[in-house]
């Protein structure tokens, strides 16, 4: 069975700086992975790549066995990502932001599953409202409804709860917990290395485009005395 | 299917919801051409045999299809482009040749639509001859897909609002102002008579207008010829670029 993500030697410059610089990497289907690093790192030059946004120099990068260049329809249709910057179209509301989310992926009546979404993502009260007129959290919680409307198996989340309340996040992390129990792929990037720390069952930690640590996150934790992620995030950067 | 059929509905709904500004002014733009150049050349002019606001009328209607298309594509893609919200269209599984049919089709229909308004909004002011209708519908729907197809050009290029009206400043507008519009090209010196005919507008603006009269400059089979040309050339490129991510994947 192919692996939801496969990372082979992926290398990626701009101009003189090495973003990625020779990353291998397999998360299997059904993992919750985290992906951190600090500002810079490449975790986002990375999930570009992944996501047809960013072309490698160099390097293979597949979702569940699909070519993210040769096969990209296949590929894409099989990946939710949340972009990491605020992003919005003006001009609609939230529910048809995400009903011409749907259609983008080929789905053309989705009504249930995006009332579903909505109110997992506590939006219901805002679906007819203009995307201007939301919050920076709730603009960021659609963001999320934007890259579940088609199902996908696997889901890249970067830095989904930047801005979110309390409340919300906790919601917002519920439902993406039951997507995984259903079988979903997640791949979280964070600041927050709590949120890491309970959800996530494997951890990356990348620095100047490598990955400089990789195991489950209770081996990472057992690593130090102490037992924090955020210990030994900073002594892997450190080094 | 279902892909190019949304990002077509999307664009045809982006610039309704601001048809007053998309629709409206461009149609308000042309009728006060024809109020002011109709009012004070109508009664001592006439070119081909018709009076001057019959004249003008099929020329502004073509100038508004033609700048309209322009505006739709290209600032559908730099204001995407600049909000970030581009990455809504690049992340799903549309290929390259759906996303410019969709593009253009809207820009077409934008076009179209401006065009109509203006037509029916000028028949208050001046009484048109339909000679030919098809070789209108021919002009202005080719007219409008080559100008989407541009737009998208200008679009992608562009990496910010100044350099958009650069481009629509100083090469659209002077195309589409100096193709014939508002007079023949025989009233002009020999030596403009020969420039005219190396702007492709002029062929467009030209072609249109025998649709109404069935008189124009040149033959409308010449000018059907070079704008099939111009369109295959820079649709040809506008794909190019699209699969080629220019500007839209680093």
């Amino acid at each position: 069975m192919a692996a939801a993500v496969s990372i082979v030697d992926v290398v990626k410059n701009f101009g003189s700086l090495k973003a990625l610089d020779g990353v291998s990497l397999e998360i299997e289907e059904g993992e919750f992975f985290g992906l951190l690093g600090p500002n810079g790192a490449g975790k986002t030059t990375l999930i570009s790549s992944l996501a047809g946004l960013s072309r490698p120099d160099s390097g293979t990068l597949k979702v569940l066995g699909y070519d993210v260049i040769k096969d990209f329809r296949m590929a894409r249709s099989r990946l939710g990502v949340v972009p990491q910057e605020l992003v919005f179209d003006p001009f609609f509301n939230v529910r048809e932001t995400l009903k011409i989310q749907s259609g983008y992926f080929g789905i053309r009546k989705n009504d249930d599953w995006i009332d579903e979404i909505l109110e997992n993502l506590d939006l219901t009260s805002k679906a007819d409202v203009n995307m201007r007129r939301l919050s920076g959290g709730m603009k960021r919680r659609v963001l999320v409804a934007q890259a579940l409307v088609h199902k996908p198996p696997v889901i890249i989340l970067d830095e989904p709860t930047a801005g979110v309340d309390v409340e919300s996040r906790q919601g917002l992390w519920q439902f993406i917990q039951r997507l995984n129990q259903e079988g979903h792929t997640i791949v979280l990037t964070t600041h927050y290395l709590e949120e890491a720390e309970s959800l996530c069952g494997r951890i990356a930690l990348m620095k100047q485009g490598r990955i400089a640590a990789l195991d489950t996150t209770a081996n990472l934790m057992a690593s130090l005395p102490g037992g924090r992620l955020e210990d030994v995030f900073v002594r892997t950067m450190r080094l | 299917m279902i892909g190019f059929w949304t990002l077509f509905y999307k664009e045809l709904l982006r610039f309704w919801k601001v048809g007053f500004q998309t629709v409206g002014a461009p149609v308000l733009t042309a009728l006060l051409y024809l109020m002011i150049f109709g009012h004070v050349l109508d009664e001592h002019v006439q070119v081909h045999g018709v009076r001057y606001t019959s004249f003008l009328v099929p020329g502004l209607v073509m100038m508004q299809v033609l700048q309209n298309a322009f505006a739709n594509s290209s600032s559908s893609l730099i204001q995407a482009k600049i909000t970030g919200s581009i990455v809504f269209v690049l992340l799903p599984p549309i290929p390259y040749s759906a996303f410019f049919a969709a593009y253009v089709l809207a820009a077409m229909a934008r076009g179209l639509m401006v065009g109509l308004g203006v037509l029916f909004a000028t028949l208050w002011f001046t009484e048109l001859r339909l000679v030919a209708p098809l070789w209108m519908l021919a002009f202005a729907l080719l007219g409008g897909a080559l100008f989407g197809a541009l737009g998208m050009i200008a679009g992608l290029w562009s990496e910010k609002f100044d350099q958009l009206a650069g481009f629509q400043n100083f090469l659209i507008m002077p195309l589409t102002m100096l193709s014939g519009v508002f007079y023949s090209i025989y009233s002009l010196p020999a030596f403009w008579q020969r420039v005219s005919h190396y702007n492709p507008v002029f062929y467009m603006i030209d072609g249109f207008r025998y649709g109404f009269f069935g008189v124009s400059d040149v033959p409308p089979e010449t000018s059907m010829a070079v704008v099939l040309a111009c369109f295959s050339v820079v649709s040809l490129v506008t794909l190019t670029l699209l699969k080629r991510g220019w500007k839209l994947r680093t």
